[in-house]
């Protein structure tokens, strides 16, 4: 472990003294989300995200080890399994599907949040790069599987947006077609794309389990970082992961899950597309094919393209949309700057929020019908995207004059500035006594 | 490195940049020709059901109307494929009663002959899903003009605006606005189509199912108006889609509540867990520079004021 206060594991019970001593299990997860693990004591709720994230994935992999069972995967059956067995006749398998469906939505919403708030805080900045790019790579397999499990219920959209998504391979000259025919196991999607779809889509969230387990390794040899950016300097710093932030991640995530329940409950189709309630059908293109909202960013840099210059307008549109997300591999070195956290970095600061603008605007322009006004708003979006990581930040990150930074963790608190920071949690005097009296 | 991903940058930006002037030049020197279907199509008019809402509740009695013009009239051409007849048990009709009605349905169930086992057909069971009108779609197309009427079962959840769209579809047939025709004189409805501004290019194949009060006789002795026998039809079409909806509802009611009541407590088990590290985690919210800006400033106010 990285800190040398950590607390060592010790067995409390008989038992866990023998399994310990036999295979230090205990230790490992003592160690990792108990009381062995030091946390920063600054931690702000952006740090819940990756708990809740976790906890999604469980949710995932349960809700959908329970409908593979009932699940047909065939391309005569698949949408009659989904839509008649399991909305209708198995014992609560409208509350699996929905769950399944809009957990995925979830799962995303957490991500994107633990995925900003790396960010803004410089979460990828050493000695934490690993972290960075392994979560890269949680993300990219999220990416392939939410969309193969978009495919199984075989409704218009999942044919059509299976049409859609292996045609990007179709983009490239020469290897291309065939690399997409291999793909699909066939010309168009079909029983062969459907099955291994299947296959793939309950193989990957394991392997998405297991790089989550490189991910929080990686993390817990630094340790965790935090809103100041500031390395931990001694045990004052820091509090045990449990009690403390279990009980902080406890009660939020019971919160975020009530947000999940009411989704889930009340409109369990809000974030979904109608046209995924007609079965598939090769022969009539839906009037507009539109990936789930998660997708919608990138389809909007995918769309954005619509001139043949020197290269084919799709190809680039591919390019652009697959460097879109593997240039985050390369942030750590993009920027420079050796303050991690946003807050005392005036200039990326407000670059930092005009991205998170440009996202949802890029989101906006992916999710509706092409239209002039629509696609010229989107290419600036688009562009903007393209400048801020590799112009942008560069040039912030040489020139910018940060503020200064605090010594430590609990610099403030050992420099008497307490009086400073009672106005936050405790009132003045004398405002308590005028309160009281109107009470 | 930082250089040539900047290059790449800017050359993904300049290809935009190329794209949206393109794109700005095409639409100024050739406007796109609005269409027919953007302007005179309507969207649905609001329909308040009792199952909507969070703790919506199915109306039995309107649910078992919309069933009798589904039966009466749309199931001339639409199949309910997804639906069985046992599920009638949720609309308040008894085993007998479902029998009967499964007995008495116009189409049987394919089958064979137990003899000679030659394809046949046999009465449907209250086991079976609702038997399709047509064979297959080349004898539904041959019937309707080429066109496919789609299954019902799921139509209020893969149409947007759900059961308000059917309602609309069902009473929006109009003859064509003339001043449609003055400005799109190549947009009259073809002959076999009908012109209804609810449907997405505003020419339909499907003739106008109900076209006169009466045309149901409710067994309740509800007034059958075409508004009203189009919005029971619509609702029981909420239900074929979304059969398990008063369930859901109540699951989460249950659940939502446990939630809230589990993320107090566990807001209260927090705070008092973190009750002596609070004090210095406070601290450390001062070291944000905003923070002490704000300190600083009220510092000075209290030194005014002293």
């Amino acid at each position: 472990m990285s800190f040398s206060w950590a607390k060592p594991y010790e067995p409390k019970h008989p038992l866990m003294r023998w399994i310990d001593e036999r295979l230090p299990l205990p230790r490992v997860v003592y160690g990792a989300i108990g009381g062995g693990y030091p946390v920063p004591r600054n931690l702000n709720y952006w740090w819940n995200f990756g708990v809740l994230a976790g906890i999604f994935l469980t949710i995932q992999i349960v809700t959908g080890i329970v409908l593979a069972m009932h699940y047909t995967a065939s391309a005569e059956g698949a949408f009659t399994s989904v839509n008649q067995l399991i909305m209708r006749d198995v014992n609560a398998g409208w509350l699996l599907r929905y769950a399944h469906m809009n957990g995925a939505s979830f799962f995303f919403i957490v991500t994107y949040i633990h995925i900003f708030r790396g960010l803004y805080y410089g979460s990828y900045k050493a000695p934490r790069e690993l972290v960075w790019m392994l979560g890269l790579v949680i993300y990219l397999l999220m990416m392939a599987t939410a969309f193969m499990g978009y495919v199984l219920p075989w409704g218009q959209m999942s044919y059509w947006g299976a049409q859609v998504i292996t045609g990007f391979f179709s983009a490239f000259p020469l290897v291309g077609e065939p690399i997409r025919i291999w793909i699909l196991g066939g010309y168009a999607p079909d029983q062969a794309a459907l099955t291994r779809f299947f296959s793939l889509h309950y193989l990957l969230p394991f392997v998405i389990a297991a790089v989550v387990i490189l991910h929080i390794w990686a993390l817990h040899i630094p340790g965790s970082s935090n809103p100041t950016g500031v390395d931990v300097k001694d045990e004052k710093d820091t509090l045990p992961f449990h009690p403390f932030y279990t009980a902080k991640d406890g009660w939020f995530a019971a919160a975020v899950l009530l947000a999940y329940a009411v989704v889930t409950y009340f409109a369990p189709n809000y974030l979904g597309h109608p046209d995924n309630y007609i079965p598939a059908n090769p022969l009539a293109t839906p009037a507009e094919i539109v990936p789930e909202w998660y997708f919608w960013p990138f389809y909007a840099i995918l769309r954005s393209f619509t001139v043949d210059f020197i290269l084919p307008a799709k190809l680039w549109g591919v390019l652009a949309m697959f460097f879109s997300i593997l240039l985050l591999f390369f942030l750590p070195w993009i920027d420079r700057s050796p303050v991690r956290s946003g807050s005392y970095r005036p200039v990326f600061k407000r670059f930092f929020w005009l991205l998170v603008v440009d996202v949802i605007v890029l989101g906006w322009a992916g999710g509706g019908a092409p239209n002039p006004m629509r696609n010229v708003i989107s290419q600036l979006a688009a562009a903007y995207y393209f400048l801020h990581f590799l112009v942008i930040l560069p040039l912030v990150s040489a020139f910018e004059t940060p503020l200064p930074l605090p010594r430590s963790i609990s610099d403030s608190v050992l420099h008497g500035e307490e009086a400073e920071a009672a106005p936050a949690g405790s009132t003045p005097r004398g405002t308590t006594t005028a309160a009281t009296v109107v009470q | 490195m930082r250089f040539i991903l900047g290059f790449i940058g800017a050359v993904f930006a300049g290809v935009l940049l190329i794209s949206m002037i393109s794109g700005v030049a095409e639409y100024v020197s050739n406007p796109p020709a609005p269409l027919a279907s953007e302007e005179f199509h309507l969207k649905p008019k609001p329909l308040e059901l009792a199952s909507d809402g969070m703790l919506g509740r199915f109306d039995k009695r309107q649910l078992q109307r919309g069933f009798q013009v589904y039966s009466e009239v749309c199931s001339a051409c639409h199949s309910l494929s997804l639906v069985s007849f046992r599920d009638l048990k949720e609309l308040g009709y008894n085993e007998a009663e479902i029998k009967k009605i499964a007995s008495d349905w116009k189409t049987q169930v394919p089958s064979i002959n137990p003899d000679t086992g030659e394809a046949a057909t046999r009465k449907a069971l209250p086991s079976d899903n609702f038997p399709a009108p047509f064979a297959n779609e080349t004898a539904a197309r041959a019937a309707n003009n080429n066109a496919l009427p789609p299954d019902l079962s799921l139509i209020t959840k893969s149409r947007e605006g759900g059961a308000a769209y059917v309602h609309s579809l069902i009473t929006g047939y109009r003859n064509q606005p003339a001043e449609l025709l003055k400005k799109f004189p190549d947009a009259k409805t073809p002959a076999n189509l009908h012109y209804n501004p609810y449907f997405a290019n505003l020419n339909i194949a499907m003739p106008p199912p109900l076209t006169a009060a009466g045309q149901v006789t409710y067994a309740d002795g509800t007034k059958p108006t075409v508004d009203q026998m189009a919005t029971d039809v619509a609702a029981f079409l909420v239900w074929t889609a979304e059969p398990n909806l008063e369930s859901r509802h109540a699951a989460g009611l249950a659940v939502s509540i446990f939630l809230l009541f589990a993320s107090i407590l566990g807001y209260f088990a927090y705070q008092q867990i973190w009750h002596d590290a609070k004090r210095a985690v406070r601290v450390t919210g001062a070291l944000d520079p905003e923070n002490q800006e704000k300190s600083r400033r009220a510092k000075a106010k209290q030194g005014v004021a002293g």
